[in-house]
């Protein structure tokens, strides 16, 4: 990096991109309140906040795709008004999102070519791509199916895509959530390369390690207003995170593993042939996971993690019985709610739409999970199945207060939950049955900094009351943090856990990428 | 420039609740602007079609042969009648309602209805001199298994091949037109029917009964209301109808649920063809009292549309079956004294099925025109 040393004290002039003033009134709520902020050129710049806090808001206004009440941007010193993302795109504002808009079947070049006019042929975009994916160090195959590229490199063809428009400002939500610490690195080579050229980079991130890393200058928001501006780089994590929510935030509190004798999940040469094109097959996965312990299973996305959760709650079924036993129950052929009926809880990685029906209420989203496990409590009628609303209602109410979820209404639809609370509501769903064995995938994506430590904490605690916790995740400050017992999934195979203490980083980037060694599928089933 | 369907952050619940009745006065004004093209006085025209048959007697009979406004007492007449067409309706709607809640598009119930009317027909037909207190429930039933069969067919397709169930549902209609044309012309025809195609009178035990003495209303309107409860109970009180509304929303919720998207199709069809089977032997053996040719009216396709402009509950459904039921009547009178096709019936369905599904669509989105720079907001 030292060449680019030069760049790190951006030159104070115009500012590129200046807002001044931004209001942005939902029905009641006050979404961004009188936002000032300006991002110098050739800077990454980050934007930091907890969920709600409305950078989301924020950034939608630049992109054009809400327009603010009050307030105005100035870009290059001249006042704009943008109506609408293509808009942005013209002025060469750039928008990477979260959640990709990629198209599996296509190629990577028939992808980036669906944002561009029917005229430009493709063997153009081909070697505007191949030509990019050089200059940036973003190896990329424009002739690549994108199903069956890794999330890295989707998220490249989403970054090449941008480039594709020449951007004098690119934003970033969250690029790093779905990389590998490996990957992570490259992109912030990119990164700096785009700054040395002299382009500016709004950068949004709840790690603040990476903020530190990267960038020169950060705002911060609260509750839709803007409460500090500051270089990362004179702070601590710490300090920015205390920042972020308004206070300390707690530490969580890891005892000594808890793990007893007793077997409470065991996966037995588990193998799942994959269901379509783009699923991964589980092959030989041997777990076992003891009461009072969390074993943490990190890996690159798309590596068959999904396919586990489903193999071990039941959303899919095994071919051999005994390939799945939990609480010394055979459950193998065995569906999702007999499972739950012995004890087995689940909390999947996405939150809308799978965990809980977006338009459904939150007691209606308590019965979704538990109308077979508490069906004496929850149904009444006899085999008629009356649903008995006052019940799971006051369920759903413990659970509210004892995850501390914030909702605007007494019983809103799950939708209507940002997502850190949804998450929260989900997890303590599960919680709250006081079950035997958890399977948790992804506890933490994309939540406030705030509500992960609560869910964390949360995890610690039910596994040191004797339940066995197993967490699925690709956030490994997350995994080390949680786990006792850590084991890496990559192309469909477990390696086998190992205490958390002989683990490092480097080990477990390794085999993420799947280096063979210990990735063996022998595994001991005691 | 083109269109973009842009969702709204939160429905109006005024709005959702005013929708079918907007779609009314939206199909009236369209209707209106038909009449006018077609060189009609709208407003006689549109009097004539949905108001006038509730007055009218239009009876062709030479007692009844008089078509001026004078009667503006309601005529109980038409009124029955309504009540006869919004039967079978109601009834096919309802099942429709529990199958596109589950996210399952049977668009074949006219062919569940047939069929259903035509399995209901076997026992009087074959055992025309069985009279029993056993006779009538078991055509009923025999309707219902009938039905449901039929619809058991691109249920299983669905779920054991992923056949698109809107093409083969729809396609097993025209299979059962020919069936029962061909059965009603063939095996079943009745020897002392002077070359008619239709079955044997049935036996009374065979026979719904009238509401009251010399009605063409029958029992089968009361089945229909007592149906529409059950099933409003079913779908707001009980797990099933839980199960109903996730899959239909969020399949992959449902399966975390623990609920079979593959069960829920077959149960979906199941209900629904049996529930149309049963306004098919309602029909056949409450209006009509044997098994003819002229048992398709369409009426498994109208009931699509009772579904929607109902919002898919049950006790809507009811009110829709008796607004679509009108359009028939209307059509029918409107024939006479307009002199115009009774085909302007069936626009005035399309029209309403448009107008409803618009009206759902425009209250949950809004429609932006991009690349415009005066943007709709």
């Amino acid at each position: 990096m030292a060449a680019t040393q030069q760049f790190d004290e951006p030159v104070k002039t115009v500012p590129l991109l200046e807002a001044r003033g931004i209001t942005k009134i939902f029905d009641t709520l006050k979404a961004n309140d009188n936002v000032d902020f300006a991002i110098q050129k050739g800077e990454i710049h980050a934007l930091l906040g907890e969920n709600g806090a409305g950078k989301s808001t924020l950034v939608k206004i630049l992109f054009g795709s809400l327009q603010a009440n009050e307030g105005g941007v100035l870009w290059d010193s001249a006042p704009v008004t943008v109506r609408s993302p293509s808009e942005a795109r013209e002025l060469g504002i750039g928008m990477v999102f979260q959640h990709f808009s990629l198209f599996e079947a296509l190629t990577v070049a028939e992808n980036i070519a669906l944002s561009f006019n029917a005229a430009t042929p493709l063997e153009n975009i081909s070697t505007r791509t191949r030509d990019l994916s050089t200059q940036y160090g973003l190896p990329l195959d424009p002739d690549a199916v994108v199903g069956d590229l890794s999330v890295g490199e989707r998220q490249r063809v989403e970054i090449i895509r941008c480039l594709m428009q020449d951007p004098r400002l690119i934003i970033l939500d969250e690029p790093t959530s779905v990389l590998t610490p490996q990957e992570a690195d490259t992109l912030f080579e990119t990164l700096f390369r785009l700054r040395d050229e002299g382009r500016s980079v709004l950068y949004i991130s709840h790690r603040l390690e990476e903020v530190q890393r990267l960038c020169s200058a950060a705002t911060i928001m609260r509750h839709g207003q803007v409460v500090d501006a500051c270089d990362p780089r004179e702070e601590t994590a710490g300090s920015l995170a205390s920042k972020m929510v308004g206070a300390e935030i707690d530490e969580v509190v890891h005892r000594e593993s808890a793990a007893t004798d007793k077997v409470v999940l065991q996966l037995n040469n588990l193998n799942m042939p994959s269901t379509h094109p783009f699923a991964v097959a589980l092959q030989n996965v041997n777990l076992q996971v003891n009461a009072g312990e969390v074993v943490g299973i990190a890996g690159i996305a798309g590596n068959g993690q999904g396919e586990l959760f489903g193999a071990i709650s039941g959303e899919d079924v095994a071919a051999n019985a005994d390939a799945v036993v939990i609480d010394g129950h055979v459950v193998g052929n065995l569906g999702i709610s007999e499972r739950r009926k012995i004890g087995g809880a689940f909390v999947p990685e996405e939150r809308l739409g799978h965990g809980a029906v977006p338009a459904l209420t939150l007691s209606d989203n308590m019965y979704l999970a538990r109308h077979a496990s508490d069906s004496d409590d929850f149904q009444s009628g006899g085999s008629l199945k009356v649903i008995a609303k006052n019940a799971i209602k006051s369920a759903t109410k413990r659970v509210v207060e004892a995850m501390d979820v914030r909702k605007s209404a007494e019983n809103p639809p799950a939708a209507a939950l940002s997502g850190g609370n949804l998450q929260k509501f989900v997890v303590g769903r599960e919680l709250d049955r006081k079950p035997v064995f958890l399977l948790v995938n992804q506890p933490t994506w994309g939540v406030d900094a705030g509500a992960a430590t609560h869910i964390r904490q949360a995890l610690i605690d039910l596994a040191a009351s004797g339940s066995a916790v197993l967490m699925i995740s690709q956030d490994l400050d997350e995994i080390f943090e949680v786990a006792d017992r850590i084991a890496v999934m990559a192309d469909g195979r477990l390696s086998q856990p190992e205490p958390t203490a002989n683990m490092t980083r480097e080990r477990v980037g390794l085999l993420m990428a799947g280096s063979s060694d210990n990735v063996d599928a022998s595994g001991e089933a005691a | 420039m083109r269109l973009e369907l842009q969702k709204r952050a939160g429905a109006s619940t005024l709005f959702s609740i005013l929708s079918p009745f907007i779609a009314l006065v939206l199909t009236l004004v369209a209707g209106a602007i038909m009449f006018v093209i077609l060189g009609k006085p709208p407003f006689a025209s549109l009097y004539s079609y949905f108001i006038e048959p509730l007055f009218l007697k239009f009876d062709m009979g030479p007692i009844f042969s008089d078509f001026s406004f004078e009667g503006i007492v309601p005529n109980g007449w038409s009124l029955e009648q309504i009540l006869v067409k919004a039967t079978p309706l109601a009834l096919i709607a309802v099942g429709l309602a529990v199958c596109f809640r589950s996210g399952n598009w049977n668009i074949g119930a006219e062919g569940q209805y047939l069929i259903g009317g035509m399995f209901g027909a076997m026992i009087p037909v074959l055992f025309n001199d069985w009279n029993s207190p056993l006779t009538l429930p078991l055509v009923l039933i025999m309707g219902m298994l009938g039905g449901a069969l039929y619809g058991f067919i691109p249920a299983i397709l669905k779920s054991r091949f992923g056949t698109n169930e809107i093409l083969t549902s729809l396609m097993l209609v025209y299979v059962a037109q020919q069936l029962v044309d061909w059965i009603v012309r063939g095996p079943w025809r009745d020897p002392k029917g002077m070359g008619f195609p239709g079955t044997k009178s049935f036996n009374e035990s065979a026979v719904l009964p009238s509401l009251w003495q010399h009605a063409d209303a029958h029992y089968g309107a009361v089945i229909a209301v007592v149906a529409a409860i059950a099933v409003w109970f079913m779908l707001a009180k009980t797990s099933k109808g839980f199960e109903i509304t996730v899959l239909g929303q969020s399949p992959r919720a449902g399966r975390f649920a623990g609920f079979s998207a593959k069960n829920m199709t077959v149960f979906a069809f199941l209900f629904s063809g049996a529930m149309a089977g049963l306004a098919g032997i309602s029909e056949v053996s409450g209006s009509v009292e044997k098994l003819d040719d002229k048992l398709s009216l369409g009426y498994g396709f109208t009931a699509i549309i009772v579904a929607f402009l109902g919002r898919l509950n049950p006790l809507g459904i009811v009110a829709a079956a008796l607004v679509l039921a009108l359009s028939y009547i209307g059509g029918e009178a409107a024939q006479i004294s307009l002199g115009v096709s009774d085909r302007a019936a069936r626009v005035f369905q399309g029209l309403l099925l448009f107008f409803v599904l618009a009206c759902d669509t425009l209250i949950h989105y809004r429609v932006r025109l991009v690349a415009a720079v005066e943007a709709v907001a």
